[in-house]
Formats: C-alpha cells, structure tokens, sequence
C-alpha cells in the first residue's frame, strides 16, 4: 500500500495547450493520506471512540486487581495469569475485537465515501482533481492505519496499566510454558498486527458500502450488521462450509499467538481470509465508484 | 451562430451533450462554446439542466452521448491535465463544518498532487484575501454565514493559477452589496485573462459583466452567442409617433415592416433588416407628419423571458 500516492504521469506534455496555470507535476506526495489522517484525528467523535476503546483495559485490570485474591490464595493458574501485566492489553483486544473495534471501523469508513458525499465534499474533491483511484487509495490506507490506531487504543493504555497494576513478570503461554516480558511485548505487538490486518479487511468492505451511499450513518449501520451476521453465521454449526470464508472466524486465533512455539496455521489462513476480503472489496468498491455519476 | 473560430480557441466545447437519467432527459444535445477569455453567463431558470451540464464538464457525470472538452483537453481521457487549470464552485459549497475556514482551503490544497505545498500558505491567504475572507479564515466553518461559505467556496476556486473558472450561481445567498463584489470579482479575474463561465437563473446578476450568453431552457441550449448577437437574435422594434397613424402605417407595411400596429398617436412594428434611417426618410418623403421615431432593442430581459418561458415554474 506504499505507493498510493505515486503521481500518475511524468512531465506535462508540452504540445497541450498554452495556458498560464500549468504546473510541474510534482511526483511522489503523502500530503493527501496526511491530511486525511487529520481529518480523521482531528474529529471530536473519533476521539470519543479512542476513549471508549481504551476505558475497556483499564476497567479490567481494575476489576481483577480488586477481585483477585492474595498470594497462595486463590487458584494456581490465577496467579500465574496475573503475574504479568500484558494479560491485560490481551484480554482487552479479545472482548474488543468482537464488537467494539470494527464498529470503530464502522464509523471511520462511513465517514469515508459516504460522509464526503453526503458534506458535498466529495465533488470538490474530484474537480482538484484527486483521480477517483487514487482518492479510494487514500481512504483505504487511512481506515488501515484508523485500524492501527483503534488497537492502539486498547493495547497501549491495557499494557501501561496492566504493568503498573501486575508487574512485569514472565507471561504464561496458552501451551503452560512462561515466556520472558521482553518475548511477550513482541507476542502482543504480534496481536495486535494480526488484529489490525482483520480490521483492515473489514474496512475494505465497509469502503465498498460507503460508495453505495450519500448516508454515512447508513453505511456505518450496514457494516455493523455485516459483522454481527458474520459472528452469528460462525457460530451456526450447521454452516461449517462457510466458516473458513467468513472474515471473522480466524480472528480469535490471535490466542495462536500465545503459544510456545506460536501455531502459524490458523493465523496464516486468517491473514489469506483477511487479504481476500481487502482485495475483492476494494476492487468492487473501484468498480463502483470509478463509473459512479457524483450527483451529491 | 456564434464567433467560434476553430476547436482549440475554445476553452469549453461540447458537441452533442446528452445526460438521461432513466427516462428523463435532462440535458438534451447541447454544443457549447465558450471561447477563451470570455465571461460566459449560462442562463436558464431551476431544473434547465444548467447543473448537470456542469457536472459533465467537471468529469463527475459521465454524459449518455456526446463529447466534451476542457481548454482544448478531450474528457474523460484529458481531465487530469485539463481539471487543474480549472477551478470550480459547483452547485453551493461544501466543506467540513468543524473544520476552520483556512484548515477546508489546506485541505483541498493538500489534496491537490500538483501544489507546492511550501507555497501553500501563501497561496491560502492569497485566496483568503481576495474574497475578503481572511479576518474569518479561523472561524469554524459551521459559524460561517451562507455568504462567508459562498466566498470560502469562491476562494477555493482561487486556490492555484487558473485558466478557467466554472462558477455555478456564485451569488446564491449573497447580500446585493456582495453581489456586486463577486460581480467586480469576475471582472477583475477576466481582465487578467481568465476564461468564466458563470451560471445563474438570474439574468440580472450577470448581464452587465458578460461576453457571451448561452441560454438553457428545458435541457435544450436555446441561445448562444456574444451579447450582441444573443440580443440580436431578439426582435427589434420601430415606433412612430404621428397624427396620422394610418398614413404612416401604410408607409411601413410598404417599406416591409411585419406586424404593423396601430394605436391612437403611434404605429409600431418590426422592421426585420430594415435600416431605421430609411423608415424616417419614406415617412418624410410620403408627408407624413412625424412627431417621435423610437427604435427599441428588446430588452435582455425580455428575450431571457421569451427564450425561457414566463414565470416561476421549475421547467423539466
């Protein structure tokens, strides 16, 4: 996704036209997915929404600090969970990534297409001109790094508070071995890219539902629901065929993750899953909004 | 009908301009030409097609049939060297409203691949300034009045050097003292050679700063032309004033004055290429008593009326 903003020609052709306001065209820019990255930062909803996601960290660990029982007390595997401060950010990302994070992805990618079009914005936008791909190029980058930043959200505050509430010591994996704290802060980095590469799948079809609409919050509503009937398909037994299709049924394998030595298997199909859904949302979304007469 | 020269002395032509949206057709084969340096006023009253016109000349509607060009640039394949020499205020404008003023302008700027952005700055206050916007340019622009946001959306136009302007009603919700300023506002930008093309429903607006006219009525372009030609293409009216009216009546009717009329004191008619002089001298030389000749050029405002039809009524 490097090389969105590269300039589509070379030089101005100099047999066309005489005029005075031909300008040099300048060639590589990120100045576009900058600004978008503003736009996008900068809106007092969004903020809101980064709140939300990290108040989630913080309101466990606060529970299980007060809830958990003294040294030798309590279960074994209790205290040997809380012994490390990163169990923190983790569970966060689990409970999390099931609604709150793509309804973040919801809001950023209604506010996409959708949101320009219904400001007006979006015509003027194109008579820059920003070239249609190129404007879809950006959006989609920006709704990938939206996603970085909403995982952010849980993991940074999660593992800040984790540590200071639990300490830094070994992190117990999910095959019973402990891992160092420096091998699990990669561990959770890891999550948290894989959580990401989900969401970002999921934007690229909520990019390709924000082309349909003038209605952001339409848009945003629909690919919620998109994601509900996602969890409920995955959850039918009887559909197991289409499990391995479903974008989000890969996705609680972060745990994999969490393994000494990591299972690569479901982790590898959950990123194929999640790159199919970004490739073939994103070309529909191209296929429908480079054609699109722009009446809003 | 009008002084077009050839094809790339155009800044926009059109031939055969076609948009349907299902069954209705909303622009109906039209051939514009704007020749460069002119003030182009599109005129026609709401739902003439005059938007969606622009629209296809902007590239964001794609026509059912016909062609377009932009400053000799066939679209669609030339609109991303034709569009930046462009700028445009379509149908109102539109920015984001928790947004200030300056922060909208650096947006669009920042979204334009061909800016520098070191001279961005510059060119903001730039455009700020020369809509009389830069006291506000912090101002959110939800507290903008609909006028500050026309004058924003003007300055947005005014963001990079520009060949062209297509500007769609830009004194919608202007008071008449910034009507007059955005009327100064384009004389001044064509005196510097920029083509305009400005649209309105109000032919009061943009009579007195146009060249040519183009006139639109039911997705049809009706008229075109320079002023003059626009005007000309109206009927001319000769009035008489004598006490004998059918004397001078009958004078006329020889001469080949069409639609002869006589009232008490006064004959008017239509005298076709008919030189004026020579109606005065055949009155004269037939011993009619001539007490007052007018010769009335049909007011813009009454051929805009004639070419567009009475009233208030959306058309289409």
């Amino acid at each position: 996704m490097s090389a969105v903003e590269v300039g589509s020609g070379t030089a101005v052709d100099a047999g066309v036209g005489a005029g005075s306001a031909i300008r040099p065209r300048r060639r590589w820019s990120t100045r576009f997915l900058r600004s978008e990255l503003r736009l996008i930062a900068g809106r007092r909803r969004n903020q809101m929404g980064l709140l939300v996601l990290a108040a989630v960290p913080i309101i466990m660990a606060i529970a299980v600090k007060v809830s958990t029982p003294g040294p030798g007390e309590g279960p074994n595997f209790l205290s040997s969970i809380t012994s490390n401060g990163l169990f923190v950010p983790l569970a966060a990302l689990g409970v999390e990534i099931a609604m709150f994070l793509p309804l973040a992805m919801s809001m950023l990618s209604g506010d996409a297409v959708a949101g320009e079009a219904n400001l007006g914005t979006l015509r003027y936008l194109l008579t820059v001109p920003v070239s249609r791909t190129r404007l879809l190029a950006v959006k989609y980058v920006s709704l990938c790094i939206g996603a970085l930043w909403g995982v952010t959200a849980v993991a940074l505050p999660g593992a800040v508070i984790g540590i200071a509430l639990f300490g830094t010591g070994d992190l117990t994996t999910l095959s019973g071995s402990q891992i160092s704290f420096g091998v699990a802060v990669w561990r959770v980095v890891l999550v948290m890219l894989y959580l990401a590469a989900g969401l970002a799948g999921l934007a690229a079809v909520g990019l390709f539902i924000s082309t349909l609409t003038e209605q952001p919050i339409a848009a945003s509503i629909a690919l919620l629901i998109f994601t509900i009937l996602s969890w409920i398909l995955d959850s039918v037994p009887q559909l197991s065929w289409l499990h391995p299709w479903l974008i989000v049924h890969e996705w609680m394998s972060f745990g994999d993750l969490l393994r000494d030595p990591i299972a690569w298997a479901n982790v590898l199909r959950g990123l194929f899953v999640d790159g199919v859904y970004a490739l073939v949302f994103w070309l529909a979304a191209w296929a429908r909004f480079s054609s699109k007469d722009i009446t809003s | 009908m009008s002084s077009t020269g050839d094809a790339s002395g155009l800044a926009v032509h059109t031939e055969g301009l076609t948009k349907r949206f299902g069954q209705q057709v909303a622009v109906d084969a039209i051939g514009m030409a704007v020749p460069r340096g002119a003030v182009y006023g599109f005129l026609g009253p709401n739902g003439s097609g005059k938007t969606t016109t622009i629209r296809m000349l902007l590239g964001l509607v794609e026509p059912s049939s016909g062609s377009r060009s932009l400053l000799g640039l066939p679209l669609p394949s030339g609109a991303g060297q034709a569009l930046p020499r462009v700028g445009s205020l379509v149908e109102g404008p539109a920015f984001h409203p928790y947004l200030s003023g300056r922060s909208n302008l650096a947006r669009l700027d920042a979204a334009d691949p061909l800016a520098d952005p070191r001279t961005a700055a510059g060119r903001i206050d730039a455009a700020l300034d020369r809509v009389g916007l830069r006291a506000a340019a912090k101002k959110r622009y939800r507290a903008y009045s609909l006028g500050m946001r026309q004058r924003l959306a003007i300055a947005a136009a005014l963001l990079a050097p520009r060949d062209l302007l297509v500007l769609d009603e830009p004194t919608n919700g202007l008071d008449p003292q910034g009507t007059r300023e955005v009327r100064s506002l384009i004389g001044s930008l064509a005196a510097e050679g920029i083509t305009v093309l400005v649209s309105s429903h109000l032919l009061a607006e943009v009579e007195q700063i146009c060249s040519h006219l183009g006139v639109m009525r039911e997705g049809r372009l009706v008229a075109q032309g320079t002023v003059a030609e626009v005007r000309g293409a109206g009927p001319m009216l000769v009035r008489v004033q004598t006490r004998q009216p059918e004397a001078a009546a009958a004078v006329l009717r020889e001469l080949g004055v069409t639609q002869v009329v006589t009232t008490v004191g006064e004959v008017h008619g239509t005298p076709g290429d008919l030189e004026p002089e020579k109606i005065v001298s055949a009155l004269v030389y037939a011993g009619v008593g001539v007490q007052g000749f007018t010769v009335a050029v049909t007011s813009l405002e009454d051929l805009f009326v004639s070419l567009t039809g009475e009233g208030f009524d959306v058309s289409g």
